[in-house]
């Protein structure tokens, strides 16, 4: 009978209280994206399968559901068990293309196809863009942003790690299309940090 | 525009009581239970599901029973529970050829395979009030005939046989049907966007659409080819399990209305059909819908665009009751800087017609 | 497992799903108590109620359209010996979900199948059969048998 189940990691370690949970990472999600740059902890009790962390996981069950269309990176993709989990626990499609999805989760940044291929909204429905959720090690040992903008009060630093190859670079060309553009949502071991599509990045020296 | 003003909590919170109150009327008589609106009140309630466009019997009665029996409340009510609800995803299509039949009857065919079965119908009541029903006085049972269920093809399947009526037409794009609730509404939109628009429609309102066509505006020459009220499973494919997972049955109102065709450059002379589907049992919303169907068809079968029931823009933009009333009942909500910006310039406006009318007379009067 | 096996198991499951489905929520723990079935699971999902949407066909056989939604209550359940069970049904009714996930994890183990099958699925299917019997004789009994009048052509 065993083939007609999912395996069994596919059907365990979701929210063990979905309600709860997901309000805690929604309101921690929404006060990182208010104040981008800056690190905010989750504590989650999802599992998702390797190689989807915790964080990732707990993420993509609060805000991913049947309405949006999801893209894998190859590395999560390739795994039966992490599109397995996703499909029970939070019923989201997946998209055929980038430009379809709605959120695209991310476990290796550094390979990452470039940003533009990612749905960008349009002139008149800029929310029509995807959501990026990338998987990163940590936010202290990367090259370090200078970020500026809405929701900063000056400017604030942030070294996030792996990134998008050329990220400055493309993360100015995302801010050329705006109001159109691409969110980042970064998703450390235990916390997570954002950098909505307002927020202007410059490299810093040494 | 308004703006925003306090006060008036106390007042507010008073007024929900006293509306508590009132709802619940006189004390000494027992309270209303739902499963008495679920089986005494059947069709107000299948009214609330379907312009709710929720299936759900008891929270629909609950509605009633909240609303005080004011429909398009209920179903205001109905539609803002559902936008609380996560979506677990589509159901395989119904199948009405499948039907359970409770009611099922044709104009165009008195034969058809199957029969022309009455069910609970109001057709052939004198529309006299019955006196009886004041008091507590139970029913007959219901007369039975026992016989091998027959099987009831779908009119349409039958007159298709020979040509001389249009298809069901082309299965969807692999884009996957239109969904209003997921999508803004952009003209123009598909049929598959019209029928989800019409199926949560007002009733009112599309009857008097439907009346319209009827009466010379966008002449259609309608049949009832079809009509059957019943029973259809519901499945749903699910990820975790590899068959469509059996859900249970809901009851529909399937109307397929037959309208002669003269032909077009591209279309032979034929009969085309309009379709209404509903949930619960609603012969007038579904006959209603199945004839505003067709005559939105107009574009498409290059037929003269005249009337108003052919103006998908029109019709889709105004069908929605809950938007409908939130519009027209917002403006009881305080306009008063509006008023008093309206008023200064009404009396600006006096002012000089009053002044230029003094202004004329005595100029007739240095005339003299 | 051979492809015949199979679809055998998967349609018994279908068949027992949908009993389970159709029945009213008390009726289901009536008869439960009755077989004295267990009720000991690890919950791994629900019960939880959401929508899905029903869809029809244009003109009832073509392409797919929206129709509305339907609440739909779901769960998802394992049983001490390792079977899972799902369940989902129209309406909002928490209890019957576990029970009928519950019934579709048992049904899965050769322990308890035969139980399940003749003390719940067998007793729900013949209710329903009788139901729907006794709704097609009422329907039936509203059949209009035309008879010819002589026709006044002549």
């Amino acid at each position: 009978m065993a083939m007609t189940e999912p395996v069994a990691a596919a059907i365990d370690g979701g929210f063990a209280r979905p309600v709860f949970e997901a309000q805690h990472v929604f309101r921690t999600v929404m006060e990182a994206m208010a104040r981008p740059g800056s690190v905010h902890p989750v504590a989650t009790s999802a599992r998702p399968p390797e190689p989807m962390t915790p964080t990732v996981g707990a993420v993509a069950l609060t805000l991913v559901d049947h309405d949006t269309p999801l893209w894998l990176d190859t590395a999560l993709a390739a795994s039966e068990a992490v599109r397995e989990w996703l499909a029970f626990h939070a019923g989201a499609p997946l998209a055929r293309t980038p430009a379809e999805a709605h959120f695209a989760l991310v476990s290796g940044p550094a390979e990452l196809i470039a940003l533009e291929n990612f749905a960008q909204g349009s002139q008149n429905y800029p929310d029509r863009s995807a959501t990026i959720i990338l998987t990163v090690e940590g936010f202290r040992d990367g090259q370090a942003l200078l970020l500026k903008g809405p929701g900063i009060e000056t400017e604030t630093v942030i070294a996030p790690h792996p990134m998008p190859r050329h990220f400055v670079e493309q993360w100015k060309q995302n801010r050329a299309r705006f109001p159109r553009g691409v969110d980042l949502i970064l998703a450390g071991p235990d916390a997570v940090a954002c950098l909505p599509r307002t927020t202007r990045v410059t490299a810093m020296e040494g | 525009m308004y703006v925003a003003v306090k006060g008036g909590e106390a007042a507010i919170r008073n007024a929900h009581r006293l509306l508590a109150d009132r709802r619940r009327g006189d004390r000494d008589l027992p309270s209303i239970g739902l499963d008495q609106i679920v089986e005494q009140l059947a069709l107000a309630v299948d009214r609330v599901m379907a312009e709710g466009s929720l299936y759900d019997r008891d929270l629909a009665a609950l509605a009633v029973k909240q609303a005080r029996g004011d429909l398009i409340e209920a179903i205001f009510l109905v539609r803002a529970y559902r936008t609380t609800l996560p979506r677990f995803g589509y159901s395989v299509p119904l199948d009405t050829a499948a039907m359970l039949v409770e009611r099922r009857i044709s104009a165009t065919y008195k034969d058809l395979p199957g029969g022309q079965l009455l069910g609970p119908t109001f057709d052939y009541t004198h529309r006299l009030l019955d006196p009886d029903l004041a008091g507590e006085a139970a029913p007959e049972a219901p007369a039975t005939r026992e016989g091998e269920a027959e099987p009831m093809p779908r009119v349409s399947d039958l007159l298709g046989r020979d040509g001389l009526i249009e298809a069901d037409g082309d299965a969807d794009t692999d884009k996957g049907p239109a969904d209003i609730t997921r999508e803004p509404l952009e003209f123009p939109l598909g049929r598959d966007g019209r029928l989800q628009a019409l199926a949560r429609g007002d009733e009112g309102f599309l009857l008097a659409l439907a009346y319209s066509t009827q009466r010379g505006y966008a002449r259609s020459h309608p049949f009832v080819g079809e009509i059957r009220i019943g029973e259809v499973e519901v499945e749903i494919e699910v990820p975790e399990l590899p068959f469509p997972v059996p859900l249970g049955r809901v009851r529909v109102t399937e109307c397929q209305m037959v309208n002669q065709f003269k032909g077009s450059l591209k279309a032979p002379p034929q009969f085309t059909r309009g379709y209404g589907l509903v949930f619960g049992q609603s012969e007038r919303k579904a006959m209603a819908m199945s004839l505003t169907d067709r005559s939105l068809r107009a574009y498409e079968l290059g037929e003269d665009l005249v009337a108003p029931a052919q103006d998908e823009e029109f019709v889709i933009s105004h069908s929605d009751n809950v938007q409908a009333t939130g519009f027209v009942e917002h403006l009881k909500l305080p306009h008063y800087v509006d008023f008093q910006a309206e008023l200064d310039l009404v009396r600006r406006m006096r002012a000089e017609f009053e002044a230029r009318g003094e202004g004329g007379v005595e100029r007739q009067e240095a005339a003299e | 497992m051979p492809r015949e096996r199979e679809a055998e198991i998967n349609a018994a499951r279908h068949r027992r799903m949908a009993a389970l489905a159709h029945a009213d929520g008390a009726r289901i723990a009536e008869l439960w108590t009755g077989a004295g079935l267990p009720v000991d699971c690890e919950v791994l999902r629900g019960p939880e109620t959401g929508l899905v949407m029903l869809r029809g066909r244009i003109g009832g056989g073509g392409g797919r359209f929206n129709l509305g939604d339907a609440t739909v209550t779901r769960m998802t359940v394992r049983i001490p010996s390792g079977e899972i069970g799902h369940a989902y049904a129209l309406g909002r009714d928490g209890d019957k979900a576990r029970l009928s996930a519950l019934a579709d994890a048992l049904g899965q183990s050769p322990a308890y199948r035969e139980t399940v099958e003749a003390r719940i699925v067998a007793p729900l299917l013949a209710e329903a059969e009788k139901a729907d019997r006794r709704r097609r004789g009422e329907t039936a009994a509203t059949k209009v048998d035309f008879f010819t009048m002589v026709r006044g052509e002549d």
